[in-house]
């Protein structure tokens, strides 16, 4: 029998929702589980990789210097990358705030607006997060094509549990993705 | 707004009966007299011609040209053609900058002067160049300035600026410019000395279907660069059934390094006006424009008196040399600043005073044009050489060129060479013979037809300027070996992202992309799969874009990755690893590093050793 292809996966700017919509795919994870192992994983809570992975299916962008350690440890670790949905593809929600780009200091605006100036916010003493143990922000949100190479990507926002599940199994059979209409119309 | 404002508003509109098809000129006026439109001006403008706001505030932001902030008195645009600056214009720009106190696209506080950047306004062969309001300065250095602000500062008149004039009808009563000609070859056909209403008298000898059928059998073709054959156009214009017809002279001259047009209104405007005559005979027409472009203002009062003696002369208006059922008047459409209206169908929507936005197609403009008439719209060049072939034959005609692309064409040569200027040759010429003419011994690399041309290296240099071979509406820009390909080819992607009219995605979006890949092979963080990405991406925005703009703007991009392929392989290289060289982690975090006061955990080793 041949050996279960080893797949890694993380959520780095993202929601986890491609990673729920990856539990969606109901009792076709059986079957998945009868072609590959997860490996490091929210899945299994595996925080390190014990050995290396065939594949590595990323969610989200890249905000932080985690974000870009965890990603660029993914591509030594990783034969092939799959970015899922529209956080790791094009960089989503988060993105937003690459929009402050005309100012001096767009990180720093970015803070203000969502931490003291912003009418909405109760924050008296105007103060911004900065504990030690939290990660340093980027001056703005990368695509995971922005900081490494990237071999194959699955939009969606997110993408359902099916088209998960058929372009896993695609490409571990090593097999064309599907092409079917329904499953990449999204509106 | 003060009552002056409003009445000069008001008669800049009644100027044109309020018409909003006239919105090109009554906001030429207004910007004129106020130096600015802004929203008030706008709101009066839209309810006197009977329109919305946003109709005239949409018109006004697409031309560079008009403005909602108060411009200068004074303004002065320096071109920033590629040619300018290999000319110098950088230090010029510091020059005025320093001198005036301002950066480019600033206004001095009291009011005096504006200071901006403009694309090529069509001097490439006496550059550095600006437009001082309408006034043309040509081979700036930053010594001039000095004495340039000085003058300017007394007299407040650019025009006094104007000592020498150039030569030819340059020195003109009304056209006063120190512009030259820089004819370096005449040819048969255009520059040459003839009268230019014989073809007009022996074309009203014939019918308008005779007329038409000699134009294509002279096989005479588009001068703008497409190439179309003229009388199939002007058949299909005369063949749909209308009430009104109209033939548009394209003279929105804006492809980076042509100037051939300008020298053609300034010696030719005869031949030019017969040749739209002899138009509108043949398909039927009553009105014409002359679609001019606004940095070729200074030649308009010129224009108007030549059309002004051709009515007394009643070479225009009704019953024209004695043809009572034929009539026919042109008016002079300005432009302002839109390199997309050279594209006919956006210079029509600019025409009906509108956004110069290209219009789909079909209906093409023969079949439904200007106002939705049947509009035939003909590049300046070939207008002018309508009379020539009515006057002596289309067979003299053929008999220069090749099969593919009968006559002569008129070459703009500028950049790296001895004698920059106009060459009119025969269709077939080698690239290599006109260097050879034009002195520019060490070329390496030439433009062939401007931006959306090819760029081409020594390799290449024995091909024809044909249609059939090397196709091109008139530029031929040298670069010596000295000269950076890629640097070139950046410019002229910045040149569509500036010039794109935003309306189709392709083109607004796809051409910064293009020029994000080629600045990443530029920085040395390329590979080669970069390559593939940029051919790719041009496929999709020339396959996929509404116009013309979109169709050529790739080619900077496609040409040089094809003929200066060495340059490109040298710039890119394996990166085995998977990471991406052009994301640089420290760079992206200088910022929170200061915000935070503090270092990262990860990628600064002092704090400890997890990397």
């Amino acid at each position: 029998m041949k050996r279960k292809k080893r797949i890694a996966t993380v959520s780095l700017a993202g929601c986890f929702g491609c990673h729920m919509s990856l539990l969606d795919m109901d009792e076709h994870i059986l079957e998945l589980m009868e072609l590959a192992e997860f490996d490091r994983s929210p899945l299994t809570d595996f925080k390190t990789f014990s050995r290396r992975c065939d594949i590595g299916v990323i969610e989200g962008g890249c905000c932080n210097e985690e974000n870009v350690h965890t990603l660029q440890e993914f591509r030594k670790h990783c034969d092939v990358l799959v970015a899922v949905g529209q956080c790791a593809i094009m960089g989503g929600l988060p993105v937003m705030r690459n929009a402050i780009m005309h100012s001096e200091d767009p990180l720093r605006e970015c803070l203000e607006e969502a931490y003291s100036s912003s009418a909405k916010v109760y924050n008296p003493n105007n103060q911004i997060p900065n504990d030690a143990a939290l990660p340093l922000l980027l001056d703005k949100v990368y695509t995971c094509a922005e900081v490494v190479k990237i071999d194959y990507q699955i939009p969606g926002c997110p993408p359902t549990g099916e088209v998960l599940w058929a372009t896993l199994a695609a490409l571990i059979k090593g097999e064309p993705a599907p092409q079917e209409y329904h499953m990449i119309k999204y509106d | 707004m003060d009552n002056d404002n409003a009445t000069l508003i008001k008669q800049a509109c009644a100027d044109y009966d309020n018409d909003p098809r006239r919105m090109m000129d009554i906001l030429w006026q207004v910007q004129d007299k106020l130096r600015c439109i802004d929203g008030e001006a706008m709101s009066l403008i839209a309810s006197l011609t009977g329109t919305y706001r946003v109709e005239v505030e949409g018109v006004v932001s697409f031309y560079a040209f008009f403005s909602d902030k108060r411009k200068g008195d004074i303004t002065i645009r320096l071109c920033d053609d590629i040619i300018d600056r290999h000319a110098g214009a950088q230090a010029v720009a510091e020059a005025f900058s320093g001198a005036l106190g301002i950066q480019p696209g600033e206004t001095s506080t009291d009011g005096a002067f504006s200071l901006e950047f403009t694309p090529c306004i069509g001097m490439c062969d006496q550059a550095p160049a600006a437009l001082i309001n309408d006034v043309v300065v040509t081979r700036l250095t930053p010594a001039k300035v000095k004495s340039i602000l000085r003058t300017l500062r007394k007299t407040k008149d650019p025009q006094t600026l104007i000592g020498k004039t150039g030569d030819g009808a340059n020195s003109d009563p009304l056209v006063q410019a120190m512009v030259r000609n820089n004819i370096r070859q005449p040819g048969p056909v255009l520059l040459t000395d003839v009268d230019p209403e014989q073809g007009l008298r022996a074309a009203l000898q014939l019918s308008p279907q005779e007329v038409i059928s000699h134009i294509e059998e002279s096989l005479l073709r588009g001068r703008g660069g497409a190439g179309f054959p003229t009388g199939r156009k002007w058949r299909l214009a005369a063949n749909t059934p209308a009430e009104e017809r109209y033939v548009i002279c394209n003279a929105d001259e804006g492809e980076p390094g042509t100037f051939k047009d300008r020298v053609l209104l300034t010696e030719k405007p005869d031949l030019l006006f017969s040749g739209m005559t002899i138009a509108a005979y043949a398909v039927g027409a009553r009105h014409g424009i002359l679609y001019l472009r606004g940095e070729y203002r200074y030649l308009r009062a010129y224009l108007e008196e030549t059309l002004q003696r051709r009515r007394e002369q009643n070479l225009l208006g009704s019953g024209i040399l004695g043809r009572k059922d034929f009539a026919f008047d042109i008016r002079i459409q300005m432009g302002a600043g839109a390199y997309i209206c050279g594209e006919e169908s956006s210079l029509i929507s600019s025409c009906e005073g509108k956004r110069g936005e290209p219009k789909n197609r079909p209906p093409f403009p023969v079949q439904s044009g200007y106002l939705g008439y049947p509009t035939v719209v003909n590049n300046v060049e070939t207008l002018s050489c309508v009379p020539r072939i009515m006057a002596q034959g289309a067979t003299w005609f053929r008999g220069m060129g090749t099969t593919g692309s009968s006559g002569t064409k008129l070459l703009s040569v500028s950049g790296d060479c001895a004698r920059p200027g106009i060459y009119e040759v025969a269709f077939g010429v080698t690239l290599a013979e006109i260097l050879e003419q034009a002195g520019a011994q060490d070329a390496a690399a030439i433009v062939v037809g401007g931006a959306s041309g090819q760029i081409v290296g020594r390799t290449e240099f024995h091909r024809r300027l044909c249609f059939e071979d090397l196709a091109s509406a008139g530029a031929i820009v040298c670069f010596n070996s000295s000269r950076n390909i890629l640097e070139a080819a950046a410019y002229y992607m910045d040149f569509f992202i500036e010039e794109s009219c935003g309306y189709c995605t392709p083109c607004r979006v796809g051409n910064v992309f293009l020029k994000k890949g080629l600045e990443k092979i530029m920085h040395g963080e390329g590979e080669p799969e970069d390559l593939d990405y940029l051919r790719n991406l041009s496929d999709t925005i020339i396959a996929t874009s509404r116009c013309g703009l979109g169709h050529t703007s790739p080619n900077p991009i496609l040409s040089t990755m094809e003929y200066f392929p060495l340059v490109y392989s040298a710039m890119v290289k394996e990166r085995p690893g998977g990471m991406q060289a052009g994301f640089n982690i420290q760079k992206a975090l200088d910022e929170a590093r200061i915000i935070a006061k503090r270092r990262s955990l990860i990628y600064d080793p002092a704090y400890g050793d997890r990397e």
